[in-house]
């Protein structure tokens, strides 16, 4: 169950305090949405979640008072966004634990960042011959991105297989890690599964044999905390927008001696040293990976997220969605029909289920008129969904804003399901 | 009559429940697949051909309600049609779903495929209720690349 995400986080598993969740509730003003009629019961955090006032706030200040281009002007307002766009990422250092800022780099989201690693890294280090190994849950941005690797360089993706439960199969990972293995790529905590995997324990597997792991936070980095040195991890990615920030701004973070001996990935402005037509050379470290203007009000927006964030407490944020995932689980496991789809020990935030003879979608749509927004469909994980025998399924994922009250409101909601849907 | 009985009427939910020509179909003359990629869904529509004329047609695969029965709802309804017809009748259930023909006397001619005129209410839905329309155009034009509707 989730009872040890804590400890998996990497967070001291103290009693967190409690979360007042009224309180929360009331800095994000869509929350007060109605839905045809009902209120609003927001449960596809997984996909992105809601922001709240000082978010919202930070992205409309910039634009009325802080608005230039940065790393170039002289002139005030350059300066200031600058500062604020920097200082956005002393904020997300911190955030991470990274030992320092120049780790830190601004990219699109998630899904980039993995990009970026695959095509610089990727394209620098790997011989053909050479294996990337990732794991049977991941999301397709954990996946393609090293397929095109493949196709490019000639390496091999090697896949470890998951447990019935949905947990990696450990044993088989340690044996598919290899000579020819030159990198790791695994996800923090699965979006389909809401398996939380046991990354201290695969780092310290590849440590021992020279290799670099990357980690998925895009699931992690919001619900479970991280400390990526206490992960040991070489690359970590997160979106900004599944973390209470804007979309269009996401995070690589890279440790500095890899991110140093990696060649750049786009080349553009802000990312050079100097330039003639014969030779160019290129910025240190992070500018050297951010070619072109950035989001600079995304990644503000971004740093006062996770500034707000760190102010209530991971561990009280962990505390509170262990306890709804837990009641959510026992509530939804009860209804006759119902089956949850990856059962793991270690699990967070997410809750993956099927109802007997009612399509996934068909789950969301009624729930939808009920004003509950839930996710239905593959979860842009096709592997998982075939490795479980599903074309798709429904899905619920909390966040520190979501109550008992609103799993109360699903409940009901899949009750209404099974009442339009009974043979 | 609420959203929900609008969208889910009582044929639709039944014909989900018992999807009529639900099968493969091994001697057929021409099959085509349509995929939902964004959802999953996936069907497979198999046709026997007399002529100009749909002698046979069945179909499987997985969906929602809504896909699976408009699918077989389709079955039903072009069996015997000639090209002509099924181009036709197309024409007009998709201008009903989309809501592009709503108004008094546009439903007529569709039979039972008039239940999907509540879909124009759920923009999304329209692909869910095409797909299966889409695959069996495809293979009629005996085209062997699956079809989409995203």
């Amino acid at each position: 169950m989730s009872g040890t995400s804590v400890a998996a986080s990497g967070l001291p598993a103290a009693i967190a305090a409690r979360l007042d969740v009224a309180r929360v509730r009331a800095e994000f003003p869509i929350l007060a949405t109605r839905v045809h009629g009902k209120p609003l019961v927001y449960l596809d955090n997984a996909a992105t979640t809601q922001k709240p006032q000082p978010v919202i706030d930070a992205l409309s200040r910039y634009y009325r008072a802080e608005n230039a281009n940065i790393h170039r002007g002289v002139h005030y307002l350059s300066q200031l966004a600058t500062d604020g766009y920097e200082g956005a990422r002393e904020k997300v250092a911190r955030f991470l634990n990274a030992a320092s800022a120049r780790e830190i780099v601004f990219v699109r989201g998630a899904t980039e960042g993995i990009n970026l690693v695959a095509q610089s890294y990727g394209r620098s280090v790997l011989r053909p011959g050479d294996e990337i190994l990732i794991t049977g849950m991941e999301h397709h941005s954990n996946i393609v991105p090293w397929q095109l690797l493949a196709e490019q360089t000639g390496t091999v993706l090697r896949v470890a297989p998951l447990t019935d439960a949905g947990e990696l199969d450990l044993a088989a990972f340690d044996r598919l890690l290899g000579p020819r293995t030159r990198l790791v790529s695994v996800v923090h905590l699965s979006n389909a599964l809401g398996t939380v995997n046991p990354v201290r324990r695969i780092t310290a597997a590849a440590r021992g044999l020279g290799i670099p792991v990357l980690v998925d936070g895009a699931q992690s980095a919001p619900h479970l905390g991280v400390d990526v040195q206490a992960l040991d991890c070489d690359f970590f990615v997160f979106s900004g927008h599944k973390l209470f920030g804007p979309t269009g701004i996401g995070v690589l973070y890279g440790r500095e001696a890899l991110l140093d001996r990696m060649p750049p990935w786009q080349g553009g402005g802000d990312m050079i040293s100097s330039v003639t037509f014969e030779r160019s050379t290129w910025a240190a470290l992070p500018a050297k990976f951010e070619a072109g203007t950035p989001h600079i009000a995304g990644a503000i927006g971004l740093g006062v997220a996770v500034d707000w964030l760190s102010a209530i407490g991971l561990e009280a944020v962990v505390a509170h969605e262990d306890d709804l995932l837990r009641y959510a689980t026992a509530e939804v496991g009860r209804i006759p029909g119902a089956t949850l789809i990856g059962t793991a020990r270690d699990r967070a935030s997410i809750l993956s289920f099927a109802l007997d003879g009612v399509h996934a979608h068909d789950i969301g749509q009624v729930l939808d008129l009920e004003g509950i927004a839930i996710r239905a469909g593959h979860h842009c994980a096709q592997p998982v969904m075939q490795r479980y025998g599903v074309a798709a399924t429904a899905r619920a994922s909390f966040a520190l804003y979501n109550t008992r009250a609103e799993v109360d409101a699903l409940v009901a909601g899949l009750a209404k399901v099974k009442q339009v849907f009974a043979q | 009559m609420t959203e929900l009985s609008a969208l889910y009427q009582d044929v639709i939910l039944e014909h989900n429940r018992s999807p009529r020509n639900f099968r493969r179909m091994d001697d057929a003359d021409r099959h085509a697949e349509g995929r939902n990629p964004l959802c999953g869904d996936q069907l497979t529509v198999w046709l026997k051909l007399d002529g100009d004329v749909i002698a046979d047609v069945s179909f499987e695969g997985s969906g929602c309600a809504i896909s699976k029965a408009s699918a077989s709802l389709m079955t039903a309804a072009v069996k015997g049609k000639t090209r002509a017809d099924v181009a036709r009748l197309f024409e007009r259930f998709h201008g009903v779903v989309t809501g592009r023909a709503a108004g008094e006397g546009q439903s007529d001619g569709l039979g039972k495929l008039a239940v999907f005129s509540g879909i124009s209410a759920f923009p999304v839905r329209v692909k869910c209720a095409t797909l299966s329309w889409h695959a069996l155009k495809a293979a009629l034009e005996n085209g062997a690349e699956p079809v989409s509707t995203e």
